[in-house]
């Protein structure tokens, strides 16, 4: 809710906290409240319901889609950037744990570090809620359950939920009348271990309370952090031109990929000036690389684009998208490796003139002619699709309108004009039918005649007649010029 | 050619020079050549061509590209296309191609569309325009294979002449005939024509 808040206000429409306001995911009958803000709390909205029926108890909710991966991804994001306070965390469902043994110290004691994690969360928008206890299990309940930035606290008049157990546990506990974990840590353990032989790990009631009083261990695997490819340059004296140092930065940072075995496919080199501007120019490959000379010669056009106002002391160069790339064997022969050289001709042609500039014609599954050709990624494979019939070698972008001077009913026109000069029909083969494609086109689209036209002096034309004169789609049929023949 | 840009005649006698196989042909158009003569259209171009088409707006900008397509070996040709005469094709241009092409081994041709036989150093200077087709042998009214005349005028070493190139399209293969005096085909020579430069 707080993410969805604050994308809100960066985009410049800030909800109003007055308002009840839900954030909504699709459920088996129907979309079901993901979250809630205050106001919509406090008019009964319960996470969980049918959005339809909180729609009943508060006509004035307003409802938007939730987003569960961004706030994985957030969350995922949150967990590493919290190693800030101790080496290991650990996303673990909607928050994340901390295991802050032997790190508390260094915050001034654990009542401090808990108050300086909730004002930096807050600093970022966020609210938490915070505990601290021996044991995994005891400061998930503690969080949840028990009492604002509790530490170390009581966890026997805590809820059985608590226990990070299923719904189906939990209501089948509460049936029980065992309503607390102190209920269920007097209940003998025999009993308990007996009733549920053969509940799973996460359901079983027992293990989840030797979980959380430590009899069971429960040791935190913390993820690794993704690896961050970058490679500085820090100056003594402010300089005007990277281009001196342009070539030892794609070193460090090629022998950094190397060693990891990736290549980049996107580079951001990052220039900070003296007077606090930071300019980033980005250039992308088409094909993952760790090539020092190529890299580098990515950036040669593109370094004048900075404005170096007084200087600037520190280039720094990463690599923010990576793929892997392994070793391959080079030709034995010793010649050069064909799809590397094309890939390097790709980026830099892309990196001169723009990467739309550049394409490869693929033939696509259609009849009309200009839809039978797609313009695809350059690096892609072409799929080789012989012509069934014959086709012209040019094909102009939009057809251009002839006049007919003098039309034969069944045929190519005999004499027509053509950017203002006249052409006197020698030969022609014809005419070939094409009719509109009714699922992608417009009713009323008129079919086509194309005829191959030759002039007086040779040159060949592909020529087609749009519609016939009764069928009944708009009035006498036009004519179209549409491509050359070599 | 005479600026109408309706004559193919030297796109399919540089298509027919082009080598086949897998490696492809960088095609480099500026923005006039492609409003005026039409894109290469590959179902035309023949089977199992791959082209690698580079759209640009301004011809130094091609000059530019061919000469960064031709520091790359693995290409089968470079083919750029420049309408009229703009100032950035002068000799040096058209020097750094040449030498270039050689010192990378890829054949690099420039296809002038309606511009004038000026100051270049292309090593072969071809002007191409379109004849009448060879008669179909199926159908008498249709025009069979195709036919260009065919002008070396220029070339570091060999004999320059004029000939009519007759495409065979079902064997791929261009045979070349002395030309025949024919009037029509030296009104479309006198009107400009087009120039094929390797």
């Amino acid at each position: 809710m707080e993410r969805w808040k604050i994308s809100q206000e960066r985009a410049g429409n800030a909800p109003s906290d007055d308002l009840p306001q839900v954030l909504m995911v699709d459920g088996p009958h129907g979309p079901v409240v993901h979250a809630a803000n205050r106001a919509a709390h406090l008019a009964g909205v319960t996470a969980g319901a049918r959005v339809v029926d909180m729609r009943a108890l508060s006509p004035a909710l307003r409802v938007e889609y939730a987003d569960p991966g961004g706030d994985r991804a957030a969350l995922d994001r949150l967990a590493l950037w919290a190693r800030r306070w101790c080496p290991w965390t650990a996303v673990d469902g909607q928050g994340f744990i901390l295991d802050t043994t032997g790190s508390d110290h260094l915050w001034g004691g654990e009542p401090a570090m808990l108050a300086e994690i909730e004002a930096r969360l807050s600093g970022l928008g966020l609210s938490a809620r915070l505990a601290l206890a021996p044991t995994w299990g005891a400061a998930w309940a503690l969080a949840r359950f028990g009492p604002v930035r509790a530490i170390c606290g009581d966890t026997a008049p805590l809820p059985v939920a608590g226990l990070r157990l299923g719904e189906d546990t939990a209501l089948l506990l509460h049936r029980l009348g065992l309503k607390t974990v102190g209920d269920l840590a007097a209940v003998p353990r025999l009993a308990l271990a007996r009733r549920f032989a053969r509940a799973d790990r996460g359901d079983n009631p027992l293990l989840r309370l030797d979980q959380m009083t430590g009899h069971l261990p429960e040791p935190l695997a913390p993820p690794d952090a993704p690896p961050v490819f970058r490679a500085d340059a820090r100056l003594a004296e402010p300089i005007f031109d990277a281009a001196h140092h342009l070539p030892g930065l794609c070193d460090a940072l090629c022998a950094q990929l190397a060693a990891s075995g990736q290549g980049a496919r996107r580079l951001r080199l990052t220039v900070y000036r003296t007077d606090g501007e930071v300019a980033r120019i980005e250039v992308a490959m088409a094909a993952a690389s760790r090539d020092a000379a190529h890299l580098g010669f990515l950036f040669r056009d593109r370094l004048e684009k900075i404005d170096p106002g007084f200087g600037f002391d520190l280039i720094s160069l990463e690599a923010p998208v990576t793929e892997v790339l392994c070793l391959v064997q080079a030709n034995l022969t010793g010649g050069t490796d064909a799809a590397l050289e094309v890939s390097h001709l790709v980026d830099r042609l892309a990196v001169r003139f723009g990467a739309s500039a550049l394409s490869r014609p693929v033939a696509r599954a259609s009849h009309i002619p200009e839809r039978a050709e797609m313009r695809a990624a350059p690096l892609e494979a072409a799929v080789l699709q012989p012509p069934l019939t014959e086709r012209p070698a040019r094909l102009l972008d939009h057809p251009e309108e002839i006049r007919v001077l003098y039309a034969v009913p069944e045929g190519p026109p005999a004499q027509f004009v053509w950017r203002r000069q006249t052409h006197r029909t020698v030969r022609y083969a014809g005419p070939e039918r094409i009719a509109p494609e009714w699922w992608q086109d417009q009713p009323g689209t008129r079919l086509r005649d194309y005829f191959k036209v030759e002039d007086q002096a040779g040159r060949r034309y592909w020529l087609y007649r749009e519609g016939l004169h009764d069928d009944g789609r708009g009035g006498d049929p036009r004519w179209f010029l549409h491509g050359m023949f070599v | 050619m005479a600026g109408s840009g309706g004559d193919a005649g030297a796109i399919g006698f540089v298509l027919s020079n082009l080598a086949a196989g897998p490696a492809p042909v960088l095609w480099i158009q500026d923005r006039m050549s492609r409003r005026e003569t039409g894109r290469p259209y590959l179902a035309g171009l023949g089977v199992g061509r791959s082209v690698l088409m580079l759209d640009l707006s301004r011809p130094a900008d091609v000059l530019i590209a061919a000469e960064e397509g031709l520091r790359c070996t693995a290409l089968s040709a470079v083919v750029a296309e420049i309408w009229g005469d703009p100032p950035a094709l002068n000799f040096t241009a058209t020097k750094r191609l040449a030498l270039r092409a050689e010192a990378a081994g890829v054949p690099c041709w420039l296809i002038r569309h309606g511009g004038t036989a000026d100051l270049s150093a292309a090593r072969d200077r071809w002007r191409v325009g379109s004849r009448p087709s060879a008669p179909d042998p199926d159908d008498a009214c249709a025009p069979g294979d195709p036919r260009w005349r065919v002008e070396l005028f220029r070339s570091r070493d060999k004999q320059p002449g004029i000939w009519v190139a007759h495409h065979d399209r079902a064997a791929d293969r261009v045979g070349l005939s002395a030309a025949v005096p024919d009037g029509a085909v030296e009104d479309i020579a006198g009107a400009g024509g087009q120039r094929a430069v390797r």
